[in-house]
């Protein structure tokens, strides 16, 4: 599997994303700053890693959505290409319209950095593959604007088109209809809150998130 | 020439500061606050020449998100 993590001034899971795919794919992925137009050749993943870029200025990702090589991640995905957009990644591709909707501040207003539970809601998709429907995984959040909202409308149509791949287990940061991941209508782009890419080794308290990346692995590689 | 841009969250949206603002009033005992919403408000200095078209992409495209926020925009021919 070919991979490039995109990199904004303030991302800072950027390596740990780095770790988990040259662990699953062998393969050490493209570092790519956002100052680039164009992406290398050949790429089966683009991963958009959390932080806060550009100090989350004005709103979470709303910068970096803007920067030049969010142009060629755009185009990378109406090719076909696979983006996973992680924490800051999710606010980043909802600013840059890649997937509908918006990140608010949490409910409670306070940053929530902990381990969650997720239910998987759709297994047919390239980051859901190795997962059962309905299973019900632990992965860690830590983040302060992971408030998903979008109209009724957009969210019938996300439930009812199987592309909420994540809902919390249980009340976390205020989001519409508990969603915690979602996908693009062609089902290549997934943008998701939790952080697969802590929970890859036992080291880290669980193995949850790798399956993620073994389902890529499978899937588009 | 001086932009206000006035970036507010739309009806029905909730506003968790606005609404910790509203709980941080009545603790400080000031009563009859029936809600409060929480907005920005972003300064432009921009040239003369600038159309009203160029300011209105800017808040479509950067300034505000239009998923769920309005924003209105104000001139200000002589800032002071």
């Amino acid at each position: 599997m070919r991979s490039a993590v995109i990199v904004f001034p303030g991302s800072n899971c950027d390596r740990d994303m780095a770790e988990a795919l040259r662990l699953v794919s062998g393969r050490a992925p493209a570092m790519v700053w956002h100052r680039e137009s164009e992406l290398p050749d050949g790429l089966d993943l683009i991963a958009v890693p959390g932080g806060f870029s550009y100090g989350d200025y004005l709103r979470s990702g709303a910068m970096a959505a803007q920067s030049p090589v969010m142009r060629a991640v755009k185009e990378a995905a109406d090719r076909g290409v696979a983006v996973l957009g992680v924490c800051n990644g999710f606010q980043v591709l909802t600013e840059a319209r890649l997937l509908p909707g918006a990140l608010m501040r949490n409910a409670g207003i306070r940053f929530v950095c902990r381990d969650v539970a997720l239910r998987v809601e759709n297994s047919q998709s390239a980051f859901t593959a190795r997962y059962q429907a309905g299973e019900e995984i632990v992965i860690p959040v830590a983040h302060h604007d992971g408030n998903y909202q979008a109209d009724d409308e957009t969210l019938d149509r996300l439930e009812g088109d199987g592309r909420v791949a994540f809902r919390y287990g249980g009340e976390v940061n205020g989001s519409a209809r508990g969603i915690a991941g979602i996908l693009n209508e062609a089902g290549n782009v997934l943008g998701m809150m939790p952080h697969p890419e802590r929970m890859v080794e036992a080291a880290h308290g669980g193995e949850d998130g790798l399956r993620l990346f073994e389902g890529l692995l499978e899937t588009v590689s | 020439m001086k932009i206000r841009v006035y970036v507010t969250l739309k009806n029905g949206v909730l506003d968790p500061q606005g609404k910790a603002i509203h709980h941080a009033l009545e603790g400080l005992g000031f009563e009859g606050v029936q809600g409060v919403r929480a907005g920005k408000l972003i300064e432009l200095e921009v040239d003369e020449s600038t159309s009203d078209d160029a300011i209105d992409e800017m808040c479509r495209k950067l300034l505000a998100n239009t998923v769920i926020e309005n924003y209105r925009i104000e001139r200000t021919e002589n800032a002071a």
